[in-house]
């Protein structure tokens, strides 16, 4: 297969998986769930600190190689969005965002309009910033004029791993949007990572089908050569499909003849 | 001195810098950012940052997330 890569906020990435580090059981997994899925990117949150019983920090856990994409996760307003984009770029890790602006508990639907709003202040003050928003032409494209880096729409609400729902709609962003599109959210299977990659997603973002599987690493394998399966799909142009049989074996020279 | 930590009042003695106050509760400084009356203040200049009588703080790290 020719090499391949793409980028984003100018860092050529070979995997187009992204993971997260939200829901492990034990922590200490997730250097082989990077290792195995083959994952650059990987997703944090910035969280008060427990000023009575400290507890373990995520950082440890995270192989230094590792792109660091912390999320505004907690943010009801743009405001609030673009205060905590600022303090997790003063943790020294980079100047990665991905936007997050949530006042919806039910569903953790993110704020479109909000999440325009925070995307331009971030990305004018030099952010690489990655909006998590609702597969919407219009707010996709209200986002590539706010200077966003990608596009990551949603396939399914966050944590219920329901898989690529939002299907139609993705497929409208991946034709029109002049940006990376990552599917986040919701993809439980690994074949549903692979539907999307097949259907021209550039990357796609997996944390709880990985973090919640019983094997998360061997869970990080499947996810990755899932991703990959996907994108060499797209790459070769798949056939046309029929609503009726197309013979695949010669229709002529059979025994019976004659 | 009284000065909110985290959301929580905290009674601590005068003359504490960021850092002491990090040290005080065994946090290592290099693990976390910390925010003064909605100021950032990044690790270097923990050392020099001294908090006063009715200050507000944050101390926030990365967790995990998605």
């Amino acid at each position: 297969m020719r090499e391949e890569s793409f980028e984003i906020g100018g860092l050529k990435l070979k995997s187009r998986l992204f993971t997260g580090t939200g829901k492990y059981a034990d922590d200490s997994v997730i250097p082989g769930v990077c290792e195995a899925s083959g994952s650059q990117v990987i997703t944090v949150a910035l969280r008060r600190v427990d000023l009575e019983s400290d507890t373990g920090n995520v950082m440890d856990f995270i192989p230094k190689d590792m792109q660091l994409l912390p999320n505004t996760s907690g943010a009801r307003t743009a405001e609030e969005a673009v205060r905590i984009a600022k303090l997790a770029r003063a943790m020294g890790c980079g100047n990665w965002i991905k936007i997050e602006v949530i006042s919806d508990n039910k569903y953790l639907l993110p704020d479109g309009y909000e999440t325009a709003k925070a995307t331009e202040i971030l990305a004018e003050d030099g952010f690489v910033v990655l909006p998590y928003v609702n597969a919407d032409l219009y707010i996709a494209r209200s986002l590539v004029d706010a200077g966003a880096a990608a596009v990551m729409p949603l396939g399914a609400p966050i944590g219920t791993n329901r898989g690529l729902k939002t299907k139609e709609m993705v497929r409208i962003l991946i034709d029109e949007i002049d940006l990376p599109i990552i599917v986040d959210a919701g993809i439980g299977r690994p074949s549903e990572a692979c539907e999307a990659m097949e259907m021209g997603a550039d990357a796609v973002l997996v944390n709880t089908a990985i973090a919640t599987a019983s094997d998360p690493i061997m869970m990080a394998r499947a996810f990755g050569q899932a991703v990959e399966a996907g994108r060499a799909a797209y790459l070769s142009g798949p056939g046309a499909k029929h609503s009726m049989a197309q013979a695949s074996s010669p229709l002529t020279g059979f025994l019976s003849e004659g | 001195m009284v000065i909110t930590v985290n959301g929580k009042e905290t009674e601590v003695a005068e003359g504490l810098s960021v850092l002491g106050l990090l040290e005080s509760k065994g946090i290592a400084p290099d693990t976390v950012v910390v925010e003064l009356n909605r100021d950032i203040v990044t690790g270097e200049n923990f050392g020099t940052t001294m908090i006063n009588d009715g200050d507000h703080l944050e101390v926030l790290r990365f967790v995990g997330g998605g």
